[in-house]
Formats: C-alpha cells, sequence, structure tokens
C-alpha cells in the first residue's frame, strides 16, 4: 500500500539538491548540498556551498568552477526572508574571488557582484593537491575552493528502488550511493558579529547565477 | 551609398555587457525541492526567491507530503501536515549565532546543519515517522549514518577528495 502511494509522487529522487532539476542538472550551477555550521572556533560560522556533485575520481580533475556562474551565500537576519547579507564567489583564472558581506545593491533573482565589497580570493585547490590550500582575508574570514569529498550520504538507490515499487524499505545495513564520489567544494568561515544577527538566528540559502553576458544567458 | 552603410552600421553598435546574474539554482534545506516539488515545477522552483515560496508551492508540496504518506497526521515535531509545510515551504536553512547547530540532534531542532548529521533520517522520521517517530519502522531510517572518510577537525572541515 505505502509503497503504491509513495510511487504516485514525482518519482526519481535526487538527495538534497543534486540534480534536481532539468534546467541545471549536471552544470557548474547545479547545486549538491549547503551546510552552515558553528566554526572550531565557536565565535564563527562555516559556510560550505558544494555543487557538480557524483564526481568519480576518474572525473574530478576536468571538473572546474565556471567564471560565468556566480556562487552566492544568502542571509536574511531580521526574519523577513529577504537577503539582508550576501557573500558572493566567482572563479576567475585559476582563483576563486568573495565579494560582500554587505547589504546587495539588488536582492531577488537578479543579482550584481558587490564589486565595491571585495573580501579576498583563494587558489583553486588542485585534485591531487595532499593539503587543502587556504586564504584568509578580510576581517579574518578563512576561504577554500575546490574538489572535497562529498560529505552527503544517504541510500539514494534504495529509495529509488522503493518509489519505483520494487522495495518497501530500506536495508539494513544500507549502502551510501555517495561513497567514493567528490565534488567541487567552497568553504568560507566567518566572524558571527559580521552576520548582524537579530535575536541570535539568521536564515540562510545558496543561489547559482548565471552571467546575462554569458552564452548560457536566457 | 554612404548613407545606406551607415544606417545598417547603426543597427550593430555594440551594447555593453551587462553586469547583472541570474538565478539558476537555489537550496535552502536537502531535499525540499528533489522530494516536494513536482518534476514540472522544478525549474520554476528554483526561479523564485524564499518570500514567494509558500504562496506559490505550498499546496503542492502538501498535496506530495499526503501522497508519500496518506496516513500523515502529525510527526515528532508534533506538526500537523499544514504546520510541517508552514515550516518547509519558505526553503531557508535557519542557522542559530548563540549555540549549537544541528539541523536534529535529540535536544535542539533546525538551528543549522552540520557536515555530520544526518538529514535524510530526520526528514524520513518526520515524514514517515508519526507522533512518536516510531511509525514505519523500515521507511524513517536508511541505515546509512555517515560519511565514508572522516571529516577534518578544522577548516575547511570537508575531507580529501577521492
Amino acid at each position: 500500500m505505502l509503497a503504491c502511494a509513495v510511487l504516485a509522487v514525482g518519482g526519481i529522487v535526487y538527495a538534497a539538491d543534486h540534480m534536481d532539476a532539468p534546467a541545471v542538472k549536471g552544470q557548474s550551477t547545479d547545486i549538491t548540498d549547503l551546510y552552515v555550521f558553528q566554526g572550531k572556533n565557536k565565535d564563527n560560522l562555516v559556510f560550505v556551498g558544494n555543487s557538480q556533485g557524483l564526481l568519480a575520481p576518474g572525473a574530478t580533475g576536468a571538473a572546474s568552477f565556471n567564471p560565468n556562474t556566480l556562487v552566492q551565500f544568502k542571509i536574511d537576519n531580521n526574519g523577513d526572508n529577504v537577503e539582508d547579507l550576501v557573500i558572493q564567489a566567482i572563479y576567475q583564472d585559476g582563483r576563486i574571488n568573495f565579494f560582500g558581506l554587505c547589504r546587495p545593491s539588488y536582492t531577488g533573482t537578479r543579482n550584481k557582484i558587490e564589486k565595491g565589497n571585495f573580501l579576498g580570493s583563494v587558489q583553486v585547490t588542485p585534485y591531487g593537491a595532499n593539503h587543502p590550500i587556504v586564504a584568509t582575508g578580510a576581517y579574518g574570514i578563512k576561504f577554500f575552493a575546490g574538489p572535497r569529498d562529498d560529505p552527503f550520504f544517504f541510500d539514494l538507490d534504495q529509495f529509488h528502488r522503493i518509489t519505483g515499487g520494487m522495495a518497501t524499505s530500506f536495508n539494513n545495513p544500507g549502502t551510501d550511493t555517495f561513497a567514493g564520489t567528490n565534488v567541487l567544494s567552497i568553504v568560507v568561515e566567518v566572524p558571527k558579529s559580521l552576520l548582524h544577527a537579530q535575536k541570535g538566528t539568521i536564515n540562510t540559502w545558496m543561489t547559482t547565477n548565471v552571467a546575462e553576458s554569458s552564452d548560457h544567458a536566457k | 551609398m554612404t548613407i545606406a552603410c551607415f544606417a545598417s552600421c547603426q543597427k550593430h553598435t555594440p551594447v555593453p555587457p551587462s553586469p547583472f546574474f541570474d538565478q539558476a539554482d537555489q537550496m535552502g534545506r536537502p531535499a525540499i525541492n528533489t522530494v516536494f516539488i513536482g518534476a514540472p515545477d522544478k525549474d520554476k522552483f528554483n526561479q523564485i526567491t524564499p518570500a514567494g515560496m509558500a504562496a506559490a508551492f505550498g499546496s503542492e508540496m502538501k498535496s506530495n507530503l499526503l501522497a508519500l504518506n496518506p496516513g500523515y497526521t502529525t510527526n515528532l515535531l508534533g506538526l500537523t501536515a499544514d504546520q510541517f509545510i508552514g515550516v518547509l515551504s519558505t526553503d531557508v536553512l535557519g542557522v542559530a549565532t548563540n549555540g549549537p547547530t544541528t539541523f536534529y540532534d535529540g535536544t535542539h531542532v533546525l538551528t543549522g546543519r552540520a557536515i555530520s548529521d544526518d538529514v535524510i533520517d530526520v526528514e524520513l522520521t518526520l515524514v514517515f515517522g508519526g507522533p512518536d517517530g516510531k511509525a514505519n519502522p523500515g521507511l524513517t531510517s536508511d541505515n546509512v549514518d555517515g560519511n565514508d572518510v572522516a571529516f577534518l577537525p578544522e577548516f575547511p572541515y570537508l575531507a580529501q577528495p577521492h
């Protein structure tokens, strides 16, 4: 009974946000996951934005950030679900440049790079490097960009069998579909004081945006 | 002849490139677009802002929740279907700036998302587990409890690629 009901929903589920929609599937704009958590230093928050998931080791060397794709962490600090701050990341010549921690000049789905608020930049860590390259910028913010083990874990294959009517429950133990796969990650660690949270909380989300001046613009 | 050329040249005056970037994908909490938005609307969902999501997608998300679990009454958080979708339909990640940051650790609820959080089990339990989290035991956990490799104890926290 339950399997039939589950069948009735949309069908294929890709975990977290991996390959969630036809227009972004498999491209540099395809977000896989957002994580936000206290840093090792509890005065800081860490923002992790992952994209281009399910990279096999053999495909990871060729994966790269796109200079026409703007990656953003959007932050609402007064509870109205409109961004009050942005942290922006964009690739150029082997590096990711970061801008923001300011009120964005445009909110919503059409944005500009906040060029007057440069925060720092980091060399993209090459696949095969023994250690991650870390840079420190304005206000002590830390930056990383490059391939990482995908931290996401889920028996997605079994979930597909359940929604496809070929199974009625998960296995025990399950098998992590994402084991052994990589993603492209942008990681930023920011002092909490710069986020100006009201009432001890912020709402945050991640976007990817395409340059209107590029071939991929609509 | 010169005038005709000048007229046609005018049509090809270069326009400065736009400095704007248009939204292509977005994400707040894990699995929201993938699970609760139907295939025809996934691209549309990615084009909307959080402030507009509940009005545009709330009823579709509730239908999909009830299609997944027709027996849904409330969940471990005590939320009715309307209340649960009320929380989920604005797809933002709430993060505490004054305490532990976790999707759910038994005490703190939706105060962030740590890389070690088993968000899938949390969401499966909230969808299928009923009022005490124990209903549908074959569906409330995928029995994959952690990452395949250890995370780093310090920045950038994510492990070396395979």
